[in-house]
């Protein structure tokens, strides 16, 4: 505070209440609808007060749309793109910064190309490559030596499938990068000097620095993840291997049906949570993780 | 850029680089290849063996004489115009009065980036049934005189709704870079002008608007590209409106997947996708050359 401004320091206040209300009121909407009966949800004007089916929406919200093997599903989903995109992305970033291969800039524009073509755009050559992974193999044997292999890997209905697909952009590579690049030169050398070999310096010294970068960009993958949709939609033909945000669509209201949104809000609230709870409680981190990979 | 003090190894780079590489030649570059052979050449009649026709131009033809793709691209453009602009406009005015730092303006700022975590499908369904013609919050003006909002009904009116929605959900997202950016603005820049005299609201004029440019034009890039190729606009649409009422909402992200998936036409998804990059590349290059001659990021 500089100085006292009581007039506009109401006004600032009144603004971020209206924002507050504005970011709020979707989700308190959701949480009533929720909580509200079959002709409760359909009043007009809507109630905005709670009511009392909570437990028998989302139970209802639970079983129609089959989510306990969903949530699984989305979970494991999750946490494997995490995991294999940290992995990933410390890895690669380490044979960029720390090596002075000719090679490196090739391989840092063909990641960062990456970023170019979103996976909506090239989603039908993407399913194809993931029913038949071996295909450029094939290819590529045929071509060179004429011989005809019967190689086949079919990643549809698969973890493998709805995982792999995903890791492959660039964004934690940047990050961790960016996190590699602000480290200072001396500690290289006196790792050096220390007789330290790469690996050492990388498993030793490099990892347990990042562990902030590392919080940041498990958040942001994680929701990546969960939220994934359009994929999972597309190659998930088989129940087993549905994800949450695939379910959901199962409870939306059609002209056919009772216009239960009551409990499709319900099943809405079940799914957006696991996300919502990871930001809101690690959101310092995240935060600054964010901002540090897109700049 | 680079490191003075690095390692000498020939082996350990390309291995940790490796599985990277094959990742990205598996699911991205033999994909991105496909999309240039599709888009320049035709399946064989009834789906029959044999090489792929190669037919020249003649995708990109047929595209750009169907009328409908023309209202899709400019549906898209509307829409991302609109939805980045409405975004970027709240999360602004809102970051600029949590930087005022306030008593309490922590707790807003907790709730402001709370939209980042939910995803689109999510963010549709629920602002489907909030806008609901027949339920939920704004149906009451329907009981006044009919049809006053219909999403279901009207093509201005679900656009209007998938506009609402993408905009409401990157509001977190353009709020937590606004924040940042805002935060990195020395305070003493401030102290000084207000010493020369300068309000609150003039300072955010002539300080911390230049100050924030590189980031509010970095946003800009972004959410113009997102609400064009995004996942969220696919998520969004499909959620609520499913391309409709009569095509009104037909964005080129979801008339692509459609028209593959459910038309099966893979060449023309294919130079659409083409078409679509293109545009993008387009339009970040003008953004460079133009709005990025006003910013200055020192």
């Amino acid at each position: 505070m500089i100085e006292r401004t009581p007039i506009l320091n109401m006004v600032t206040y009144f603004i971020m209440m209206f924002g507050l209300l504005l970011i709020l009121g979707p989700f308190w909407m959701i949480f009533t609808a929720s909580t509200q009966s079959l002709a409760q949800v359909n009043a007009v004007p809507f109630n905005l007060l709670p009511g009392t089916e909570f437990l028998h929406n989302l139970q209802a919200a639970w079983h129609r749309a089959n989510l306990g093997p969903a949530m699984l599903n989305s979970l494991i989903m999750a946490l494997l793109v995490m995991v294999g995109k940290i992995i990933l992305a410390s890895i690669s970033a380490f044979a960029i910064v720390y090596f002075r291969s000719p090679l490196r800039h090739v391989f840092f524009w063909l990641v960062f190309m990456t970023l170019m073509l979103p996976l909506e755009v090239r989603v039908v050559p993407t399913y194809n490559i993931a029913a038949d992974v071996f295909e450029p193999v094939r290819w590529l044997i045929q071509t060179l030596t004429g011989i005809e292999l019967s190689l086949q890997w079919n990643l549809l209905n698969s973890y493998s499938g709805l995982v792999l697909p995903v890791i492959a952009t660039a964004t934690g590579t940047f990050l961790y990068r960016q996190f590699y690049m602000t480290l200072p030169d001396e500690l290289t050398e006196a790792a050096k000097m220390d007789g330290a070999r790469p690996l050492r310096f990388f498993i030793d010294i490099l990892l347990p620095l990042s562990r902030t970068n590392m919080l940041a960009l498990a958040t942001i993958m994680f929701v990546y993840a969960w939220n994934q949709y359009l994929w999972p939609k597309l190659m998930t033909t088989e129940a087993d291997y549905q994800t949450a945000m695939v379910a959901m669509t199962t409870l939306v209201p059609n002209i056919n049906s009772l216009p239960e949104w009551n409990v499709s809000m319900a099943g809405a609230l079940i799914i957006m949570l696991p996300p919502l709870i990871i930001v809101a409680a690690l959101q310092r981190w995240f935060v600054r993780g964010l901002v540090s990979t897109e700049k | 850029m680079n490191k003075r003090a690095v390692f000498k190894s020939w082996w350990l780079p390309i291995l940790f680089a490796l599985p990277q590489l094959l990742l990205i030649f598996f699911f991205f570059y033999w994909p991105a290849t496909s999309v240039l052979t599709w888009a320049f050449s035709l399946e064989p009649a009834f789906g029959g063996a044999g090489d792929r026709l190669f037919v020249g131009w003649d995708n990109f033809r047929d595209v750009f004489a169907d009328r409908e793709y023309w209202q899709s691209v400019a549906l898209s453009l509307v829409f991302a115009f609109t939805a980045t602009a409405l975004s970027m406009f709240i999360a602004f005015v809102l970051a600029i009065c949590v930087d005022r730092q306030l008593k309490g303006s922590g707790i807003f700022r907790f709730f402001y980036i709370w939209p980042y975590a939910i995803a689109a499908p999510a963010v549709g369904l629920a602002f489907r049934f909030i806008f609901a013609p027949e339920s939920g919050l704004i149906a009451i003006v329907n009981t006044w005189s009919p049809d006053l909002w219909n999403p279901a009904k009207f093509g201005s009116h679900a656009m209007i709704l998938v506009i609402i929605c993408f905009a409401w959900k990157w509001i977190g997202y353009n709020f937590i870079f606004m924040t940042a950016g805002l935060q990195s603005i020395p305070r003493s820049l401030i102290e000084a002008s207000s010493m020369d005299g300068s309000g609150p609201v003039r300072r955010a004029i002539d300080l911390q608007i230049p100050l924030l440019a590189p980031t509010l034009f970095f946003l800009l890039v972004l959410n113009l590209t997102e609400s064009f190729v995004g996942p969220d606009t696919y998520g969004i649409v499909d959620l609520t409106t499913e391309g409709g009422p009569n095509g009104a909402t037909n964005v080129m992200v979801y008339r692509i997947v459609s028209e593959a998936f459910q038309g099966l036409n893979y060449s023309g998804a294919a130079s659409q996708s083409l078409i679509l990059i293109g545009l993008i590349m387009v339009f970040t290059f003008i953004q460079f050359r133009f709005v990025e001659r006003r910013v200055h990021y020192k």
